[in-house]
C-alpha cells in the first residue's frame, strides 16, 4: 500500500536536489561581479518601482475566499469519483443537487460582480 | 527501523520543526511559508495512517487554500510585511507554561486510555477513501448537502462583507 507512494518520495528527493543542486553550483561556480544596474530587483525588465512591501487591494483576498469555497466544493466530488458507479443514478442525483446549491452561490457571486476586476 | 518508521522520523521532524520555526521566526511571510511546510508534514502523517483522503483535503484545502488566504492577510494589513515589525511575542513567559500545560493534558487524557491497534495491518490495505464515501453518500446524506448549503451562506457572506458596494452595480 505504502509502496505505491514511492515514486512520490524520488519525485520529492528528485526535485530537492535539482534545486539546491543548481543554487549551489551557481553560488560556487558563477563569477561575482556585482554592479547597481544588476542588484536591482528584477522586475520583468523594468526598472522597479515603488516599494515591494506594499499592502495590495482587498479584492484578491475576496478572490482567495471564493478560491477556498469552491476547492472545497471540489474535495467532496473525490470521495463520490470513487464510488459513483454502484451509486447508479441516486449518486448522480445527489451530486446533482449538492452542486445545484452551489451554482446558485456561482451566479450570485456573477451577479454581483465580484469577478469582474474594473 | 522499517521504512515506514523511517519516513514518520522524517515526517514528524518536518512537522515540528517547521511548526516551531512559525511561531519563533521574526518575519511574518516566512511564517506563512513555514505554516505551509508543517501542513505538508501532516499530509505525510495521514498518508502514513492510510488516511489518503486525509491527505488530499490536508494538501488542497490547508496548503493550497488556508496559506494562500494568510499570505494575503498579511499583504492586505498596514505596515504589517515591512523588515522593522517582528512578529514574535512580548509574552513569551506567560504563553511558554500555558502551552505546556495544555500539552500536558494532552499526554494525560491520550495515556489515560488504551486505543485498538489493529493487529493485522493488511486490513487496512484497502484505504479508507473508499469506506468513507460510501458513509458519506448513504447513511451521512444529509449533512452531505448540508455542507453545500454551509457553502453557500459562507459565499454570500465573503460577497456581503468583502466587497465594495459600487452604485449601478447589477443587484
Amino acid at each position: 500500500m505504502l509502496s505505491a507512494y514511492f515514486p512520490i518520495l524520488v519525485l520529492i528527493v528528485l526535485a530537492t536536489g535539482f534545486a539546491l543542486g543548481a543554487l549551489t553550483l551557481s553560488h560556487v561556480l558563477g563569477p561575482k561581479r556585482p554592479n547597481p544596474a544588476k542588484s536591482e530587483p528584477y522586475e520583468c525588465g523594468m526598472r522597479p518601482i515603488g516599494s515591494a512591501r506594499q499592502r495590495i487591494p482587498v479584492r484578491f483576498y475576496l478572490i482567495a475566499m471564493l478560491f477556498i469555497l469552491f476547492d472545497i466544493e471540489i474535495v467532496f466530488l473525490y470521495p463520490w469519483a470513487i464510488v459513483f458507479d454502484h451509486l447508479g443514478l441516486f449518486g448522480l442525483v445527489e451530486m446533482i443537487v449538492f452542486i445545484a446549491i452551489l451554482v446558485v452561490g456561482y451566479v450570485y457571486v456573477w451577479r454581483k460582480g465580484a469577478l469582474e476586476w474594473e | 527501523m522499517t521504512g515506514q518508521g523511517v519516513a514518520f522520523a522524517v515526517l514528524a521532524a518536518i512537522t515540528i520543526i517547521s511548526a516551531l520555526l512559525v511561531v519563533t521566526i521574526k518575519n511574518i511571510v516566512r511564517s506563512a511559508l513555514f505554516l505551509a511546510l508543517s501542513f505538508v508534514g501532516v499530509a505525510g502523517l495521514y498518508i502514513l495512517l492510510n488516511a489518503e483522503f486525509l491527505a488530499a483535503v490536508q494538501v488542497l484545502i490547508y496548503v493550497g487554500a488556508i496559506t494562500v488566504l494568510m499570505l494575503f492577510a498579511i499583504m492586505l494589513t498596514q505596515q504589517i510585511m515591512s523588515a522593522k515589525i517582528s512578529q514574535t511575542t512580548e509574552w513569551f513567559w506567560l504563553a511558554l507554561p500555558m502551552a505546556l500545560a495544555m500539552l500536558a493534558t494532552l499526554i494525560f487524557f491520550f495515556a489515560m486510555r488504551t486505543y485498538p491497534v489493529n493487529p493485522a495491518p493488511d486490513a487496512l490495505a484497502v484505504g479508507t477513501t473508499m469506506p468513507l464515501a460510501e458513509a458519506l453518500l448513504k447513511p451521512y446524506l444529509l449533512p452531505f448537502e448540508l455542507a453545500s448549503f454551509i457553502l453557500l451562506a459562507a459565499l454570500v457572506g465573503a460577497i456581503v462583507i468583502a466587497r465594495e458596494e459600487k452604485p449601478g452595480a447589477t443587484d
